[in-house]
């Protein structure tokens, strides 16, 4: 019976949520391929063991936990060494996300192992001898879908497309010791220089309120910060156009070549909906449009549309949000 | 410095694109193809580099059919001095494999730097550039959003979510390459002349066995049409009815 192997992702002593769709994608694949076991690597500073119970809840069978003092920052080097270690060890997959750190983790890994690797995958199946995969490609225009053969296989999972789903097994933890001295990285970083403090990644906020060329001036996000603020569970986004001009950072950018997101809400204000924007967030659940030219492509994608000036609506919505979540 | 720079052929990424009649690539015809964003951005870095820093190389090199030789006289015609083709009948999807046929060029080359893009618009996949540092052994920053080198060592900075990564490397290192770090030029005539007489060597790519194939490509589900629902603060009510009732988000 084969299992899988997990990485759990996280930042300092905390967990990330990617961390637990990759163990309910984990679980999922262990039933397709004949109900294996699923072990998961816990790597991190001192004290990130206590989060292995957690990953049981989600259905690791084996928590594989790697304390060190060095891997309070993601090590590059050392970590890619502890999980190829590790999977050599027998394992049919390894599932990580295509986050900022797994896809920096994923073909390490696959390297050290002479394993074939998908990224960025949305779908995941399990046929006899092959393991099958959907995946976007051509910046999210195709859905390609690919057969990987040989074992193991390396999966990078796209963050939100699998749904942590808890499914408790009492995990048992087990203690390892990285696989290279992570005081002997030779990419060392030097400084993290932290957005705003409390700030819901694009990645993994149900809501984004994202601002194009049409609010004209970077002091006025201040709209779209107090929109996303009365969502409560909101991050903000940005065109291109916006990055740029340097009115919000180019980290702040979805897009082809930014990030690709897939929230509940995507709300678009003053946004014309370029095609390279619309790349990167015409997967979302539900889209809002705001903007003054009704012919602007935005419209042709936006479940609900509202034509009129941002400085007038937005303001106006906001107050309406902040009503509604009141009554809740 | 010598630096080399790996860089794909792909579709113009404006493109509206249909699926093939064989259903597992997309139809060709009519697309324009071009150097691929990320590589132009990581050639345009190699070539502000080594003219910065005084006398160097700069080395295209790309994994592919034929037609990869224009792309390569192109990153010659912005610029780079000699050129590598690693021939193929179609660059794969397995991302280890063309890391496989670059890296066993690549090994013996005495590059200080490596350059590539963040990701490739095809495969969209950002393993090649990573995978290749492993087998080669050296040192991988991804995704740098700013680079800089200086006595033998290199500073870049890394997007990763919420925040900002400061990272110092030594060379001999590879860097994939983000966006918004330098913009392409765009080659002037004289580029185009001289790139015609510089050298392009072609060889057979070393890639191994295939182990990811394609199975199909289908074209995402079409979003339900759009529909305006009023004008002005005056559909706002109505907005969050809607919010409220019928996409359940608030
Ligand atoms: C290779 C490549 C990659 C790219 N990648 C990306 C990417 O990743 N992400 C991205 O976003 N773009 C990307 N672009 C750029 C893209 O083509 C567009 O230029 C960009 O998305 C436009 O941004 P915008 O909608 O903010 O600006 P604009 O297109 O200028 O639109 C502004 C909109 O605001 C509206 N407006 C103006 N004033 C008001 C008002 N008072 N009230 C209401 N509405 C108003 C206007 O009607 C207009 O529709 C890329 C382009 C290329 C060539
Ligand atoms: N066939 C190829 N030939 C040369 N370089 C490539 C090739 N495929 C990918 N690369 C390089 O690797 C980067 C990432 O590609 P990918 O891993 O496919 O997303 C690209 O931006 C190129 O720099």
């Amino acid at each position: 019976m084969a299992n899988v192997l997990v990485f759990a992702e996280s930042r300092g002593t905390d967990l990330r949520k990617v961390a637990l769709e990759a163990v309910t994608a984990g679980r999922a694949l262990a039933e397709k391929i004949g109900g294996g076991e699923v072990h998961v690597v816990l790597a991190g500073p001192p004290g990130i063991g206590a989060k292995a119970a957690q990953l049981g809840q989600y259905g690791a069978d084996v928590v594989l936990v790697c304390e060190h003092a060095g891997l309070a920052r993601y090590a590059r080097e050392a970590i890619a060494a502890t999980v190829a270690e590790r999977a050599r060890a027998g394992y049919r997959a390894v599932l990580l996300p295509f986050s900022a750190q797994g896809r920096d983790l994923g073909p390490r890994v696959a390297a050290k192992l002479d394993a074939p690797i998908a990224s960025d995958i949305i779908e995941l199946s399990a046929a006899g001898e092959s393991i099958t995969v959907k995946h976007p490609g051509y910046a999210n225009k195709v859905i390609i879908t690919l057969a990987l053969s040989g074992s193991p296989v390396v999966l990078s999972l796209r963050p939100a497309a699998f749904t942590p789903k808890e499914n408790a097994r009492s995990a048992r933890s087990e203690s390892i010791a990285p696989a290279a001295d992570p005081g002997a990285e030779r990419v060392v970083v030097k400084e993290i220089i932290e957005g705003a403090k409390g700030k819901l990644d694009l990645g993994e906020a149900p809501v984004i309120v994202s601002g194009g060329r049409g609010l004209r001036a970077p002091e006025n996000f201040k709209l779209i910060e107090e929109l996303a603020a009365a969502f409560g569970n909101a991050a903000v986004g940005a065109t291109r156009a916006v990055t740029d001009e340097g009115w919000r950072p180019h980290s702040d950018q979805i897009g082809q070549t930014g990030r690709q997101v897939s929230p509940q809400l995507y709300v678009a204000v003053g946004i014309s909906g370029a095609i390279q924007h619309l790349a990167g967030m015409r997967t979302s659940k539900t889209i809002v449009a705001i903007n003054k030219d009704p012919e602007a492509p935005i419209f042709k994608v936006a479940d609900y549309g509202v034509v009129g000036d941002v400085f007038e609506i937005v303001p106006a919505l906001t107050t309406a949000v902040r009503e509604a979540k009141k009554g809740h | 410095m010598k630096i080399a720079v790996c860089i794909k052929r792909t579709p113009d990424s404006e493109s509206r694109f249909k699926i093939a009649g064989s259903g597992s690539t997309i139809d060709e015809s009519g697309l324009k193809f071009d150097m691929d964003d990320f590589a132009s951005y990581a050639v345009e870095v190699a070539l502000q580099l080594n003219e910065k820093q005084g006398p160097g190389e700069t080395v295209a090199v790309a994994v592919g059919p034929d037609s990869v030789q224009e792309t390569l006289r192109k990153a010659m015609s912005m610029g780079a001095d000699r050129a590598i083709h690693l021939k193929t009948d179609a660059a794969p999807f397995d991302g280890v494999a063309v890391a496989k046929a670059l890296a066993a060029e690549l090994k013996t080359g005495g590059f200080d730097l490596i350059l590539f893009g963040k990701y490739a618009f095809d495969t969209s996949a950002s393993v090649v550039g990573t995978a290749t540092a492993e087998l080669l052994g050296v040192p991988c920053v991804t995704a740098a959003s700013k680079l800089d080198i200086a006595g033998g060592r290199g500073t870049a900075r890394r997007e990763i979510e919420g925040a900002g990564e400061i990272v110092e490397f030594p060379l001999p290192a590879t860097v994939t390459i983000d966006e918004g770090i330098a913009r392409p030029r765009y080659p002037s005539l004289k580029g185009i002349m001289a790139a015609k007489k510089k050298p392009l060597e072609s060889k057979p790519a070393q890639l191994g066995p295939i182990r990811v194939t394609v199975k199909s490509m289908e074209l995402p589900a079409e979003r339900p049409p759009g529909r305006i629902i009023g004008q002005g603060a005056a559909a706002v009510p109505e907005l969050v009815r809607l919010l409220q009732d019928e996409a359940k988000v608030l």
